[in-house]
């Protein structure tokens, strides 16, 4: 969409109150300002919904989430070669809350101790912490592997997966 | 996870991916492609000249980690088992071939060749079983590059070889060649130990932004895929492989650069102290293993 040369003054004001009054002019916590809620995290990194679809579309790109590298979703059939390392994620919503979905996708290992999966929106703490897949050192914090907003997309995804 | 649950998994693995195998039409991989790890005891190479056993009995030191020592050529599709079968189709055995070329070559200031000291490089047979072992000062632990480095310099008064350049990769792989069949078994007490011990720390650390070890995928999840990949144990009889994703043969050390670097990690060095400890220690996770280099892997 073209994005118009100037904006009326109302209107411009009026976004920016909308936008200000839902938080949304804030910058999403870092990942070492998470509150964690013994594993979970109660509050979206955004502030706003997750959209499902793009959820869905980071969950199976292998540059992103790659969630299927490991899972199998039967939601998803056709996509292929979903790896079996981790649990299905069929019906993972009916098993976890919202929150703790978060905390998963996060940095699993605070839910499940020694968790072969990484943390996707996790920056420090690493052992020869790399600049991505370059094989080069990099100082912490690192960027997340996902962005927040990509984290609640991913977890908007995941409460569909219902039985 | 039990065997019957990995194995019920992965029967349901197999029928959503052969589900959407036949879906999508475009994907040409035959169901088969995926697999367990095929039953197959030996490999047979050149119609069993050389019959290679694929499972062996774990050694005392690997018996806590795995029930069983497995070659990666179990977990590889039908056609890539198949070039491993016939030194003609064998890819891997042009780059062998152009390694015992050179192994005639005379070079550097001494006017030696390889052959000038070591005749027939049939001689070397053996070699690639014993790697990588400590030197004959018992100072450093070498591999085989190191080897053929040291000779190079010191006595045909020629130039190092890069470790991961194409000659360096054409004379391991000849010199391999010359112990296919024989026994992996490398020396791990004495002076060795401490490598050993510094290589099996390495081995269960959980390197980079992934947070992963070796030992993540290929002792806790060998026989599982991870997406398209069919995870193996990762033992390194077979190398130098003719890797098929490079249409080249690729060292055990260009592996380790490899996967190091996969866990969004900062990798080591081909030939630093740590991929030299890492690499005794996955030897002797392969104890017993029959030498299969040149293999062929994708």
């Amino acid at each position: 969409m073209q994005r118009p040369a100037t904006m009326p003054l109302t209107l411009a004001a009026m976004i920016l109150a909308a936008t200000a009054g839902a938080g949304l002019a804030a910058d999403p916590p870092a990942p070492s300002d998470l509150t964690w809620n013994e594993g979970a995290i109660d509050q979206s990194l955004t502030g706003q919904p997750g959209d499902p679809a793009a959820g869905a579309e980071v969950m199976t790109t292998n540059a992103l989430g790659n969630c299927v590298a490991c899972h199998q979703i039967s939601a998803m059939p056709d996509v292929p070669f979903q790896g079996d390392i981790g649990p299905m994620l069929d019906g993972v919503a009916g098993r976890y809350t919202e929150a703790q979905l978060r905390g998963i996708v996060a940095d699993a290992k605070k839910t499940f101790e020694g968790s072969m999966m990484p943390g996707f929106y996790k920056g420090e703490g690493f052992i020869r912490p790399g600049d991505g897949y370059t094989g080069k050192a990099a100082e912490e914090p690192l960027p997340p592997i996902l962005t927040a907003q990509q984290v609640e997309d991913v977890v908007a995804y995941l409460v569909t997966l219902k039985e | 996870m039990t065997m019957i649950e990995r194995a019920r998994k992965r029967r349901m693995h197999r029928n959503l991916v052969a589900g959407a195998v036949a879906a999508t039409l475009s994907w040409t991989v035959a169901p088969g492609a995926i697999a367990d790890p095929v039953d197959e005891p030996t490999i047979e190479v050149n119609g069993g000249e050389f019959s290679l056993p694929t499972r062996v009995e774990p050694a005392d030191h690997v018996k806590d980690a795995l029930p069983e020592v497995m070659s990666g050529w179990l977990f590889r599709d039908a056609d890539t088992r198949a070039m491993q079968l016939d030194d003609f189709e064998n890819q891997g055995m042009i780059f062998a071939d152009s390694g015992a070329e050179a192994w005639d070559t005379v070079e550097g200031t001494e006017g030696k060749s390889c052959a000038s000291c070591h005749n027939d490089i049939e001689s070397m047979k053996g070699v690639r079983a014993s790697m990588p072992k400590m030197n004959e000062a018992g100072d450093d632990l070498w591999s085989m590059e190191n080897f053929i480095n040291d000779c190079r310099v010191n006595r045909m008064g020629a130039e190092e070889w890069a470790w991961n350049s194409q000659p360096m990769k054409n004379m391991t792989a000849a010199i391999s060649v010359q112990s296919r069949g024989l026994p992996m078994d490398v020396a791990i007490d004495g002076p060795a130990q401490s490598w050993w011990e510094k290589g099996k720390e390495m081995y269960y650390t959980r390197f980079g932004q992934l947070e992963m070890s070796c030992a993540n995928c290929h002792e806790d999840n060998y026989g599982n895929m991870i997406r398209a990949d069919h995870l193996s144990q990762g033992q390194i009889n077979g190398f130098p492989v003719y890797r098929l994703k490079d249409s080249n043969v690729v060292s055990i050390h260009q592996r380790f650069v490899g996967c190091v670097r996969d866990t969004r990690a900062e990798t080591f060095k081909a030939g630093s102290e740590e991929f030299r400890a890492l690499e005794l220690y996955l030897a002797s996770r392969g104890e017993g293993l029959p030498i299969e280099g040149v293999s062929v892997r994708h």
